[in-house]
């Protein structure tokens, strides 16, 4: 058939693209590398002249982390706010991504809601947190809460964007083969908004990664944000800046590995450009 | 013969009714015919067809299927639009099970019909394709398997093929016709081609420029089954295409003299 050579010829090329792109992506990892590097070797030299007392460079950093990490004291403190954190993110997901589709499909939700979402969008969460203490106390309740709003809205408001952005043709057609509404949610809607909708997450982890370590400084002082105050108040800046940087790898990965989701979860979305 | 679909008076206004689409149109299609419908670009023909396949409603007049006035999308109607309207992250046979999965039917229901109606628009082999991976030709034979698939008595066709290129455009021609020798259909079928028209249909409706209103009703006098290169062939093809084209020619004129 006409599509079977059709098919072949696009995958030819698809190879020579990524071949060509490959060369560019390796040259681009050398200047990188090199440049990281010698930064490092700044910082490290730089380092050693200021008092260790103010400021650590890379090896002194290292050796700590050798040390907090093989303890296993910092995933002892590191896996308390990681809980708080799964279960605040969590909720926020799924109450984000079932509030962002109800306020898109049904216009007096959408009438209603939305000056309230917006206004809570852009209100910084930290101004709550007197109110989160008021009402749920300093407990893991408290924390998780508090991670919740930092998670809610980017997800919710980028769900909202997703529903209203599903072709309005696709809609037709599933209304001509007489669906009902609430399976359009399924066959429709989320697959269609899916991008968005990973968008969402990978904006609202970092604003939760934000709210756990808020979370843990502003309510009972525990979890990772314990270990960089403790480390903190006994001058120990090199082994204060292993939670820390844990915490900037940790954000790295998230958004990183949703980013690798974003382009993963609707591959007709990125074939029809190449 | 049985009268299929009636559409008597139907009016459709749009921007609360500062636009007309199409005004006063009045016709019947037949059970088992082959209805073409051409017309000047934005008279209507495509909003026709949404209120036939019950999408949108009519601001006047009635739509009858089998003697039932329209309201909603009916059973026994499918659709098959130009922009094929294929969900891009089902696969081909969860694409043509679109239809029936909604309507709740049981699995192996809807493999062997589905199963059928992939073989029937010579897909077979493509069913775990996605449409991106498919070629225009091929996605739309994908649309009119999910439009057999629920086994519909009508087919609406929306210029199926206006996006094809030419040869594309002929070998789908050729299919749709061989197909409907097996399955009998009713089938209204908007077009922009007046090859197209004459060489499918049994009638061919000429609307005016918009506000579209009926112009003439053209009776296509070709026996079933037809091959398109003995059609082409034929004195008569020719003439009938004169004859369509001069009274389409003074519309599109009409047309583009008055602005919308
Ligand atoms: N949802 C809508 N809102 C407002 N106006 C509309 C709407 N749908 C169609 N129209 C108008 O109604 C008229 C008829 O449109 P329609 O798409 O039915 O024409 P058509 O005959 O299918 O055109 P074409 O041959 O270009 O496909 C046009 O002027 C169009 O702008
Ligand atoms: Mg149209």
């Amino acid at each position: 058939m006409e599509t079977a050579v059709h098919i072949q010829k696009q995958a030819e090329l698809k190879r020579a693209i990524a071949n060509l792109s490959r060369r560019q992506r390796r040259s681009e990892w050398v200047i990188r590398l090199v440049g990281v590097s010698l930064i490092l070797a700044l910082w490290e030299a730089f380092g050693r002249q200021i008092n260790p007392l103010l400021f650590a460079p890379p090896s002194r950093i290292v050796a700590a982390a050798v040390q907090v990490v093989g303890s296993g004291e910092l995933w002892k403190y590191l896996s308390i706010s990681l809980k708080v954190f799964l279960i605040g993110t969590g909720l926020g997901a799924i109450s984000g991504v079932v509030l962002g589709i109800l306020m898109a499909r049904i216009r007096v939700l959408d009438l209603t809601l939305e000056p309230f979402v917006i206004a809570l969008y852009s209100t910084p969460m930290v101004a709550l947190m007197p109110l989160v203490v008021i009402w749920l106390g300093f407990g893991d309740q408290a924390k998780a809460a508090v991670i919740y709003l930092f998670a809610i809205f980017p997800i919710l408001l980028n769900t909202y964007q997703g529903v209203k952005s599903v072709d309005p043709k696709l809609l037709e057609v599933a209304k001509s083969f007489r669906s009902p509404e609430w399976a359009l949610w399924g066959d429709v809607i989320l697959p269609s908004s899916l991008p968005f909708l990973v968008a969402g997450l990978r904006l609202a982890l970092g604003r939760a990664l934000v709210g756990m370590v808020v979370a843990d400084l502003y309510t009972a002082v525990s979890g990772i944000g314990y270990l960089i105050v403790r480390y903190a108040q006994s001058i120990q800046i090199d082994r204060m800046l292993v939670p820390v940087i844990t915490l900037s790898l940790l954000g790295v990965i998230l958004v990183q590995g949703l980013r690798w989701l974003e382009v993963r979860v609707a591959p007709w979305q990125h074939s029809s450009h190449d | 013969m049985t009268i299929k679909i009636r559409v008597e008076n139907a009016t459709r206004l749009f921007l609360g009714g500062t636009v007309v689409a199409f005004e006063g149109i009045s016709f019947d299609v037949y059970a088992n015919e082959f209805l073409c419908i051409v017309g000047p670009s934005g008279c209507g023909k495509t909003t026709l067809l949404r209120c036939m396949d019950g999408l949108i409603p009519l601001s006047a007049g009635t739509i009858t299927l089998d003697g039932q006035p329209i309201t909603r999308p009916p059973e026994k109607v499918s659709m098959v639009f130009q922009h094929f309207g294929l969900f891009p992250w089902k696969t081909v046979f969860a694409n043509v099970a679109y239809g029936l999965k909604v309507r709740g039917a049981p699995a192996a229901e809807i493999t062997e019909r589905v199963s059928r109606a992939i073989e029937l628009v010579g897909l077979k082999g493509f069913e775990r394709y996605y449409p991106h991976q498919l070629s225009g030709g091929m996605q739309q034979r994908v649309g009119l398997a999910r439009a057999l698939a629920t086994d519909p008595d009508v087919l609406l066709m929306d210029e199926p093929f206006a996006a094809l290129d030419a040869q594309t455009r002929e070998i789908l021609q050729e299919e749709l016709l061989r197909i409907l020798e097996q399955e009998r259909k009713t089938i209204v079928f908007v077009t922009h081609s007046i090859d197209e028209a004459i060489l499918l249909g049994d009638r061919v409706i000429v609307l005016t420029a918009r506000p579209g209103r009926i112009k003439t009703v053209v009776r296509v006098p070709f026996p079933r089954p037809r091959k398109l290169s003995v059609v082409r062939a034929d004195p008569q093809f020719g003439s009938l295409r004169t004859q369509i084209w001069e009274l389409l020619r003074s519309e599109i004129a009409e047309a583009a003299s008055v602005p919308p």
